[in-house]
């Protein structure tokens, strides 16, 4: 295993987490449907516990992304998060709202109500993918940083962020917003197929068929702005004596050059209209699989694209040497080896979590157990 | 003290404190549970199915803020510490990666098939899964303190001044050190002592107020023998401790007992003026006559170790320290245009480098952390857990005697016992963190050097936001507790 050989590795790692985490997104957007969905108490706690047995494996995903990130790229990690500072921070408080917010939503004596917990969901919901989709953004259209690390010897720091705004600029721009909604609708997306398949109830049903198709439409009409402005931008290169340059149509070139990644982007495209389909069209309750399958590959093509072939993922617009790309920003050969022989239990992971994901999901939720069980959130 | 570095200190220590009030009762309060589930699968006996789902519901309710609350640190170590990130990232990166793919997932699978599992998987399937609860969370456990012993103790890597940084040399060294195993072991038995505190503080409640009086008694003789195996595993792990950081950090000891001035014949000191002739030099070397440095000795004199090595002075380090410092920017500034002068500056680096971060501080007093706050949060966490180990013993004594019911003294003992645990494990802490300062990672990186290039006011600003949120969410989490202990009928 060559050096290079582990960076692209790892950035494949991380691609893969970032495309598992938008995919259990279903999660958030689910919660934004609580009120929209649930007419009656008894529809929103189906709507509340079905998010509620899946919520952990959504933030676990999103803490090991940063794990992950932490260990393979710290140069990322010190740059975007202490530079994008209030971006990360208010990704983080609408998380930490959620975590609670389950288990305290319908225990007695829990200070602010129900209603204050659910609406927290609803908040972590929109913000969530939001400004992860915002933060996104920011691979391809760049942020404000320079990063020198001749600082050290003054004691100075190595990144520094040259905009006041701290990440608050990155919310302005019109494209990574364009990308966050595009995120937040399609977890809306996802969210009510989810529903559909987890939560065996006639009445709902139809409800959730209308949401998938309501948000279907705007998620398009994003998701086709941001793709076709993608494919027709320019991208930054880094060539092998490490300089920066500005490349036009990078991406679109970057997808002809790798035609696996390609297949997988169209392959996820295809899986996700699929679900749309076979929800709205089809009337079935199963589009969530090859909708979740075709997010996951959809994201992973896309981080590919911004990491692999000599790009730079994390552009700086105030310096362009700056930049991050794999080679400048990732961790020393040991460290990624070590950690590569540890990845080998990830499908170990995998095998345990659907077993139990299956475990739990067999029945389905009804408004019977709902009003029988105990072990409810 | 500048601004930015008291906010991102306060920050931080504000997090970690709070986390670490929920952390240790998720550890403790895991094992227990577990145990009680196990001997209802082996006895088929309802009472205790009935008993571990009680505790597993106030375990849920604990877990929750304890979630909420971890993710903040793992991601502020970038947002606050942006230079930290870098100059250790190649190190510390790799446990928190290992902890989210190893325990993370397990904890956050199992514990969901704790809750909603019941009736759906099997007895023991459900069993299993509550253990791989609390072994997820105590393999978490082990990779964060694995990355903090290395901040304590850095072992198994080299400083590349080409990329600025520290990279691993040994994969080993680094998960397994000394002083991880120690810091583990002495945490999470601490962890279970919490968590047994916890359960025979609530169930003295029932004794008290004559209510689920069987459950009361059987949860008591179960806490209390995870307790009290607890409490001897955290007595035996803060033994080693001791000895350890008189090795690695002896300014932390040296405060941790007011140590002005070392000697063969270092007393412990239990108040101001009351002491125990020869018990520090014992405590730290396992030896009545062994030699424990003070303040004095590691900033100005200089010493000879316990195991005969001579050194330095904290002012001869600094000195050190800035010859390394001037060789390594020397090195970065030639590296490109003069081959021969970044060689030659390289080699100077080489020859001081073992002190190089000891050229950011800028005297020897910078050396020296708060000494009455770590000497007094070192004896408040003895007298505690001591006043703790007490309530254990007593409660199988009386186990013992069949007078669990009736004793009354100890029920409110029981009670006191609650918050004298949680006290003394965020005085634990306190003393391990105050205590390295001014370190970030021990005479590599002082906090000063570790920051992030924000103004002061956003720093402020999250941290309002952070206490304003954790204070709501611990009052909602203590209301909602409390109320499901009252209402529990068993």
């Amino acid at each position: 295993m060559t050096y290079a050989f582990l960076q692209e590795y790892w950035w494949f790692l991380v691609s893969l987490l970032a495309g598992l985490f938008v995919f259990l997104t279903f999660v958030q957007g689910a919660n934004t449907l609580i009120f929209s969905i649930g007419n009656t108490e008894a529809e929103r706690e189906m709507v509340v516990n079905s998010t509620g047995r899946k919520w952990e494996l959504t933030f676990t995903t999103l803490v090991t992304f940063g794990g992950a990130f932490f260990a393979s790229f710290p140069l990322f990690y010190s740059t975007s998060f202490g530079g994008a500072y209030w971006v990360w921070m208010l990704i983080l408080f609408s998380f930490v709202l959620q975590a609670v917010a389950y288990e305290f939503q319908s225990k007695p004596g829990n200070l602010f109500g129900t209603a204050t917990y659910r609406r927290f969901l609803l908040l972590n919901g929109v913000c969530g993918p939001l400004l992860v989709g915002v933060a996104v953004g920011t691979f391809f259209h760049g942020a404000e940083f320079v990063v020198n690390h001749d600082a050290m010897g003054d004691g100075l720091v190595i990144s520094t962020w040259t905009g006041a705004a701290h990440g608050l600029e990155a919310v302005l721009e019109p494209w990574n917003l364009v990308l966050g909604f595009a995120v937040v609708t399609l977890s809306r997306v996802l969210g009510a197929l989810y529903l559909q398949n987890n939560i065996n109830d006639d009445a709902l049903q139809e409800r959730l068929r209308r949401a998938v198709f309501a948000n279907a439409l705007p998620f398009l009409v994003f998701f086709i702005a941001f793709a076709v402005h993608l494919l027709t931008a320019a991208g930054w290169a880094v060539d092998a004596q490490g300089t920066v340059t500005m490349v036009p149509y990078k991406y679109l070139q970057n997808f002809l050059d790798m035609p696996l990644v390609l297949l997988l982007f169209l392959l996820g495209v295809v899986g996700v209209l699929a679900g749309i389909f076979l929800s709205v069209v089809k009337k079935t309750r199963c589009g969530i699989w090859p909708a979740g399958a075709g997010t996951t590959l959809t994201v992973l093509s896309l981080f590919l694209i911004a990491g692999w072939n000599s790009t730079c993922y994390y552009p700086s617009l105030t310096n362009a040497q700056s930049s991050l790309h794999l080679a400048n920003s990732c961790s020393s050969e040991f460290t990624l080896y070590a950690m590569t022989l540890v990845s080998v239990l990830i499908p170990f992971v995998l095998a345990y979590i659907v077993w139990a994901w299956r475990s739990l999901d067999v029945p389905g939720i009804t408004r019977q157990e709902m009003s029988q069980t105990e072990h409810k959130y | 003290m500048n601004e930015l570095l008291f906010l991102s200190r306060f920050q931080f220590a504000l997090t970690a404190c709070y986390h670490w009030l929920f952390v240790p009762l998720t550890l403790g309060l895991g094992i227990v549970m577990s145990v009680m589930e196990t001997l209802y699968v082996r006895s088929g006996d309802d009472f205790w199915k009935r008993t571990a789902q009680f505790w597993q519901k106030l375990f849920g309710i604990n877990f929750a803020v304890g979630v909420a609350t971890g993710i903040i640190l793992e991601f502020e170590f970038g947002t606050n510490w942006s230079n930290y990130s870098w100059f250790v990232g190649d190190i510390f990166g790799a446990p928190l990666a290992i902890e989210g793919i190893l325990a993370f997932f397990m904890e956050s699978t199992f514990i969901a098939l704790m809750f909603f599992g019941w009736g759906k998987i099997s007895r023991k399937a459900h069993c299993t899964s509550t253990w791989l609860t609390v072994i997820g969370a105590t393999i978490s456990a082990w990779w964060i303190l694995v990355a903090n012993s290395w901040m304590q103790n850095p072992v198994g890597m080299e400083f590349n001044p080409a990329t600025v940084r520290n990279e691993m040399l040994d994969f080993f060294a680094v998960a397994f050190s000394h002083t991880a195993i120690i810091k583990f072991a002495h945490t999470v038995l601490s962890g279970w002592m919490t968590g047994a505190a916890f359960v025979v503080a609530v169930s003295s409640w029932y004794l008290l107020r004559g209510r689920n009086l069987e459950m009361a008694k059987r949860s008591i003789k179960v806490a209390a023998i995870v307790g009290l195996i607890g409490s001897l595993g955290c007595m035996g792990a803060g033994d080693a401790s001791g000895v350890d950081i008189a090795r690695t950090q002896p300014m932390k000891l040296a405060a941790a007992e007011g140590l002005q001035k070392g000697s063969c014949e270092a007393p412990f000191s239990i108040v101001p003026g009351v002491e125990i002739p020869h018990m520090l030099s014992f405590l730290a070397t396992h030896d009545f006559n062994g030699f424990v440095p003070g303040i004095e000795d590691i900033t100005r004199l200089g010493y000879t170790s316990h195991q005969s090595e001579e050194v330095l002075s904290g002012e001869a380090k600094i000195a050190e320290g800035r010859l390394a410092l001037e060789a390594f920017k020397r090195y970065r500034q030639l590296r490109q245009s003069d081959p021969e002068g970044a060689a030659q500056a390289l080699a100077d680096f080489n020859a001081h480098k073992a002190y190089f971060g000891y050229g950011y501080l800028e005297n020897a007093d910078a050396l020296v952390p708060n000494v009455p706050i770590v000497y007094w949060s070192f004896r408040i966490m003895i007298a505690m857990g001591s006043f703790v180990v007490l309530i254990f013993l007593l409660a199988l004594w009386l186990d013992y005697k069949k007078r669990l019911e009736s004793s009354r003294l100890f029920h409110y003992g029981a009670l006191l016992a609650l918050p004298c645990v949680y006290l003394a494990g965020q005085c634990g802490w306190i003393v391990a963190e105050v205590g390295r300062q001014p370190w970030a990672i021990q005479g590599l990186l002082p906090v000063n050097a570790g920051l992030s290039s924000l103004a002061p006011t956003n720093v402020l600003a999250t941290t309002l936001i952070f206490a304003v949120i954790f204070t709501a969410l611990l009052a909602a989490e203590i209301r909602i507790m409390t109320r499901a202990i009252k209402d529990h009928q068993a």
